[in-house]
């Protein structure tokens, strides 16, 4: 067994029994910890396949941020989680019924698969010869998709102004820092001065 | 000798146990939304490897967009379940019903 093999399949373990622990743990912080092992796991898979700049990617984003963006909202949120899992095992059946149902259709469709004769000449971008993966990456990012990647760019922003929109609040009560306020601020209607005789007082 | 069919494989069960998730965890937002991500991964996973296979970086760049949606979509969907937290102090997707009008 070769190591790429024995890489291979200690990856595709660790995306499977991290998926498949994310989903029955019953403490959110282990399913978010387990979504991560996925993660790390699905880039090694990546590595493997040559694609490093994905694999890359796969950890920067989600590991770096959408995971600690779940683990946040876990720890932040003070839900009683034992009570949402109460019921899982009525839900298991009928879910256990559906997977292996769409195990089996996917398991008919590998079953019978093969590629079809033009796949080579149907390609849409070939690797230019002596260009690594990122170069290559770049290449047609930059170039053929370079409106997509601009529409790209377009979504995270309505997606980051729409998060702020939704979660920001103003509660009554606190005492926020005015800066116009302060620079309006006029030294004659803020202080008076008085010319105190000495040994008279006010 | 890695074969194609191995990373389809390994997508294949990813996407069923995504599924799964969806279906065990009916009440726990949290949960269904890493469910969603992990379908996502399943598809970046077949993605890639028929694009390393193929020698064909389309679909690699496509992995990217699908990065980038699933990143927006976590990010608002969380923003969702926080606003609900705080109007209703559960995360409880039957409650959420109370919205419709």
């Amino acid at each position: 067994m070769s190591v790429a093999l024995l890489a291979f399949y200690l990856f595709a373990a660790g995306v499977l029994t991290g998926g498949l622990f994310t989903v029955l743990s019953r403490n959110p912080v282990h399913s978010v910890l387990f979504l991560i092992l996925a993660f790390f796991s699905a880039s090694g898979l990546f590595v493997l396949l040559g694609a490093e700049f994905i694999a890359m990617l796969l950890l920067i984003v989600y590991v770096g941020a959408v995971a600690v963006l779940f683990l946040f909202v876990v720890m932040m949120l003070d839900v009683d989680f034992a009570e949402l899992k109460g019921n899982m095992a009525q839900f298991l059946p009928a879910g256990l019924a559906i997977a292996v149902v769409l195990l089996l259709v996917l398991g008919l469709a590998f079953g019978d698969w093969h590629m079809s004769e033009g796949v080579s000449a149907a390609r849409a971008a070939v690797t230019p010869e002596g260009t690594d993966n990122t170069a290559a990456l770049g290449l047609l990012l930059y170039d053929q998709y370079f409106m997509i990647f601009q529409l790209a760019g377009l979504i995270l922003l309505v997606a980051m102004i729409g998060a702020i929109v939704l979660t920001l609040r103003h509660r009554d009560g606190i005492k926020r820092q005015d800066v116009l306020q302060q620079m309006w601020r006029d030294p004659k209607d803020a202080m008076e001065l008085k010319d105190v005789k000495p040994g008279q007082g006010l | 000798m890695i074969g194609l069919e191995h990373y389809l494989t390994v997508a294949a069960v990813l996407f069923v146990i995504g599924i799964f998730g969806l279906f065990l965890n009916r009440k726990n937002v949290i949960i269904l939304l890493m469910s969603i991500e992990l379908i996502l991964l399943s598809v970046n996973i077949n993605f890639v490897a028929f694009s390393s296979y193929l020698d064909d970086m389309a679909g690699q760049v496509f992995t990217l967009f699908i990065l980038t949606v699933a990143a927006a979509e976590a990010a608002i969907g969380l923003a969702i379940l926080v606003v609900f937290f705080r109007n209703r102090g559960t995360i409880d997707v039957e409650d959420v019903n109370v919205m419709k009008g």
